[in-house]
């Protein structure tokens, strides 16, 4: 499917398309740009060097492989989409729900405050569960055993908000999670992520480990990270998370696709989160 | 469903005389009352229908709002800062609430 021949047609194309775009000068047309992300005047670390293991040599973060019309959504809290459901999350963290008539703010405050640095710490193992947590995970938790609140369903307006309000605490510091605490998590992870599925008969390392920087039809393949989620895509004209992503690449390659917050989901995210650490949190980001 | 949340854009300061660019956006899902329910019933309308624009008191830009603009309405438009002042906003919808927002230009 990659071979050189097809490389060779659409790095021509490619190219035609970057020179338009104006993408960097010099660097070989594949690569992701050069541009700098700087968000009302935070500058958010988009480019770092992997660690020892790692199968990436440099990590660049998604937005360096974007249009620069959709890196100027992102640099601007007004022009971002995602930052009115950020707004709306705003209020639910203060509003009581469930029998318990807690809100969340009652144990955590002012969510600039407690949620400093959590996102970049996720997914994280949770000894009660005895499983890894991702972010929605423990929302729900606490909306459950806390506040005595019904559970959000994953890709609920609801909780892409509050996930997205809790993220932004996080912007602009490295994702960081505990490797050790993880590390079975990591490895099944990093075992369905070099497994091949589907009809199209491909592993996620396919496109984003050997042919990151090429164009696949009219999109420039990333890394596949997941430092920005959720996020808001073009392609879905609203905000969605990481494991609707996921969803959506096991639908391309025509494989049956887990579930959102399953084992396996939770895993393949432990483990885009080991391969990402050191880029910044960019929640909520936008993409293609 | 959630309270409409104004959002808007206005440079801190600029030099008298300056054409600025004011960005306003409010959430608001802009029922059109054209959609059904999945009974057959008509969802009633419910749209923001008018937002005002005034510098000093004055009025400097209104936009009568139809149902055909969709949710979240974005609008944006460009205005002379004869001194400095206050640039309030007010979005009025269908039942009768204002949802307001003000904004202060320094002289730079």
């Amino acid at each position: 499917m990659f071979n050189g021949k097809l490389h060779g047609l659409t790095a021509a194309c490619a190219a035609a398309a970057f020179a338009v775009g104006g993408a960097a000068g010099g660097a070989a047309w594949a690569d992701p740009d050069d541009h700098e992300l700087v968000i009302d005047g935070e500058s958010i670390v988009t480019e770092v060097a992997a660690q020892p293991g790692n199968p990436l040599g440099t990590l660049y973060s998604g937005w360096r492989y974007r249009t620069p019309e959709t890196q100027a959504l992102q640099m601007d809290d007004f022009e971002n989409p995602v930052m009115l459901q950020v707004d709306l999350a705003r209020d639910v963290w203060s509003v009581a729900e469930g029998e318990a008539g807690k809100s969340c703010a009652l144990c955590h405050d002012d969510v600039e405050v407690s949620m400093i640095g959590v996102k970049a710490g996720y997914p994280k193992m949770n000894a009660g569960a005895g499983k890894a947590f991702a972010l929605e995970h423990q929302v729900n938790a606490c909306r459950t055993e806390r506040m005595g609140a019904d559970a959000w369903k994953w890709e609920s307006q609801d909780m892409i908000g509050m996930t997205a309000l809790i993220g932004l605490q996080s912007r602009g510091m490295p994702v960081d999670i505990d490797d050790d605490a993880l590390a079975p998590v990591i490895a099944q992870g990093k075992d369905i992520y070099n497994t091949r599925f589907g009809q199209l008969d491909l592993s996620c390392a396919n496109c984003h480990e050997d042919n990151n920087g090429v164009m696949i039809r009219a999109d420039h393949l990333s890394q596949g990270h997941g430092n920005g989620f959720p996020t808001y895509r073009l392609k879905w004209q609203g905000t969605g998370t990481l494991h609707r992503r996921f969803k959506g690449c096991m639908d391309n390659i025509r494989a049956e696709p887990y579930k959102r917050g399953s084992e396996e989901f939770t895993a393949l995210e432990a483990y885009i989160a080991w391969r990402g650490q050191g880029l910044s949190v960019e929640t909520p980001s936008v993409r293609n | 469903m959630a309270a409409p949340k104004p959002r808007v854009k206005v440079p801190n300061s600029a030099k008298v005389g300056e054409v600025i660019e004011v960005k306003t956006l409010i959430s608001h899902p802009m029922e059109s009352g054209q959609r059904k329910d999945k009974s057959g019933a008509i969802i009633p309308r419910k749209i923001i229908n008018k937002f005002v624009a005034t510098y000093g008191g004055e009025e400097v830009f209104s936009v009568d709002v139809g149902p055909a603009v969709s949710a979240n309405p974005y609008i944006q438009f460009s205005m002379k800062v004869p001194a400095a002042g206050d640039l309030h906003f007010a979005w009025t919808d269908d039942d009768g609430s204002v949802y307001e927002m003000t904004k202060s230009i320094a002289i730079a």
